[in-house]
């Protein structure tokens, strides 16, 4: 009869080693971002950190502050809606002309003329552009235009959310049953009319609840994009945290958690109505 | 004959739509957006002077092996993180999935909860408090969200494993140990590697543009050369950020399909 081994785990050298090959394919990844944990434990910067962590124990809450907090968050809330407003007059336009769903050359056919294809890909690349660019990066470039404030995170937002709400909508619009829009199409309604009483009706509650969702991101990036300066709880919390407040900063991050906690919510709720 | 009644008319849509107009209304007045602005002539020629001031890139090569070093720190930003945030995540999902009891579960649940709603980009300006201008913070950063994301998602996983494999083990007398890694392990390996290979896409994103409030990596460069109006440097790292991206999604996606294959 064998021994029985050992080791509770009978692989467990060859899961070391994996580990070991692991780090050394990681060692230049170590050595590029200056992954120094010492660093944390340096008197200085611990006596800087405990000094911040320690006011997170007494978050500020003067009336005053705390009036302030309710107005950037309000802002933030504010900034996140209007961007998206905007979002969608660019979204569904675009839509409408991405979307092969509505073009009539493809009927019965399945192929569409070319100017109209090359169109379609045209919009398609300038809505590749505008979702793939960071929304934090087009916050940064609008400051520069526009300068500080609110304006540069609801242009932003609209920018990023055009090309990402197009692309969804196109891509559920074509994901619904193509029969209704075809026959429409196919015995001469207009495509507006094919849209609105072939495609909408089986998509709409799918478009919706995808805006909400797109919605609650949007509240998330707008708070975030106060950081480089465009309006809102993020911008105080920068400036706080540059000051190294930690009173502040507790009560706004408070504030953070609790604002996405509660757009979560409505999200859900609001998704759950529409089934 | 008498026609069937239409079905009564919820209304509570009319009224939550009219409360999306108030919320929408409200939002644009407390802004006082200047839009009309972007309209006039004037607007579009400084658009265009704005625009035409980011081409060409730079493409000297000098600054085109600055640009190469900042996106190995991104990279490098992104993949250490995410790695940290596994490990996190691991040893944060066995008490998040019920095994030390209720009471372990739903403390470290909360727990997970704050790491997981506060952003990495929050999560990076605070450390910086502690851990100093860097890749070090963003990493740090970057791995403290993803802990809690992936704590969240692991800890599901584990909770719905089969666990009737691992209870065969456990009784024929292997150790708990042993009964983890070849029953319960291997059922949710797949699932949490491709979470991960999720998360690190995720992550190479947020890396990118963690250095904007100095964090290193590409988002540091880009906001020094923008302050700096260096428009045609700030291009070439805006391209650089989107190849980044789009070279980790490639390899993401080549890992996925080796992996779940």
């Amino acid at each position: 009869m064998a021994a029985l081994p050992l080791h509770p785990d009978p692989a467990w050298r060859g899961r070391l080693l994996a580990c070991g090959l692991a780090l050394l394919v990681l060692w230049p990844a170590l050595v590029y971002s200056e992954f120094k944990p010492w660093l944390l434990f340096d008197p200085q910067s611990l006596a800087a950190a405990a000094g911040f962590l320690s006011d997170f124990l007494h978050p500020a809450h003067g009336l005053e502050f705390l009036a302030m907090v309710l107005r950037e968050t309000w802002i933030t809330v504010a900034i996140a809606t209007a961007g998206l407003a905007l979002a969608l007059l660019g979204a569904i336009p675009a839509t409408l002309l991405v979307s092969e769903r509505l073009s009539i050359s493809r009927l019965g056919t399945d192929r569409v003329r070319w100017p109209a294809a090359l169109l379609r890909q045209c919009v398609r690349w300038v809505l590749v552009l505008l979702r793939s660019v960071p929304e934090l990066v087009w916050a940064l470039l609008f400051v520069r235009v526009v300068g500080l404030g609110p304006t540069a995170g609801v242009l932003a937002i609209a920018l990023t959310y055009a090309g990402m709400l197009a692309k969804v909508y196109a891509e559920i619009l074509e994901s619904s049953d193509a029969h209704a829009t075809d026959a429409l199409l196919a015995n001469g309604a207009a495509r507006l009319p094919a849209l609105l009483y072939g495609a909408l009706p089986d998509a709409a509650a799918e478009l919706v609840s995808y805006t909400i969702y797109r919605w609650e991101c949007a509240i998330r990036g707008s708070a975030i994009m106060g950081f480089v300066g465009a309006g809102g709880l993020g911008q105080r919390m920068d400036e706080s945290t540059k000051m190294m407040a930690g009173g502040e900063v507790a009560t706004m991050l408070l504030m953070f958690v609790l604002l996405v906690a509660a757009a979560d919510l409505v999200s859900t709720l609001l998704r759950r109505r529409l089934g | 004959m008498n026609q069937p009644l239409p079905p009564p008319r919820s209304w509570t849509t009319p009224v939550l739509l009219v409360l999306l107009l108030g919320l929408i209304v409200a939002s644009f007045a407390t802004l006082r957006l200047d839009l009309a602005a972007f309209f006039t002539p004037e607007a579009a020629g400084t658009t265009l002077e704005f625009l035409g001031g980011f081409t060409p890139p730079e493409t000297a090569a000098p600054f085109l092996m600055k640009t190469l070093n900042a996106a190995l720190e991104t990279l490098s930003m992104s993949a250490l993180g995410t790695l940290l945030a596994v490990i996190a995540g691991l040893v944060l999902a066995l008490p998040a999935s019920g095994r030390w009891g209720g009471a372990a579960r739903a403390l470290v649940r909360v727990v997970l909860n704050v790491l997981r709603s506060i952003p990495e980009l929050v999560w990076a300006a605070l450390l910086l408090v502690a851990a100093g201008l860097g890749p070090f913070a963003g990493t740090l950063a970057l791995a403290a969200h993803t802990a809690g994301v992936l704590g969240r998602l692991f800890a599901d996983a584990l909770e719905n494993a089969e666990p009737a494999p691992e209870a065969a083990l456990r009784i024929n007398g292997a150790p708990a140990l042993a009964a983890f890694f070849y029953a319960t392990l291997p059922q949710t390996l797949p699932q949490m590697l491709s979470y991960t290979l999720y998360r690190w896409e995720n992550n190479i994103r947020a890396a990118a543009v963690l250095g904007v409030v100095g964090a290193g990596g590409l988002g540091q460069m880009l906001k020094y050369h923008l302050s700096l109006f260096q428009m045609q440097s700030a291009a070439t790292v805006v391209l650089a950020m989107l190849l980044l991206v789009a070279l980790v999604d490639a390899i993401s996606y080549a890992l996925r399909r080796a992996l779940t294959r």
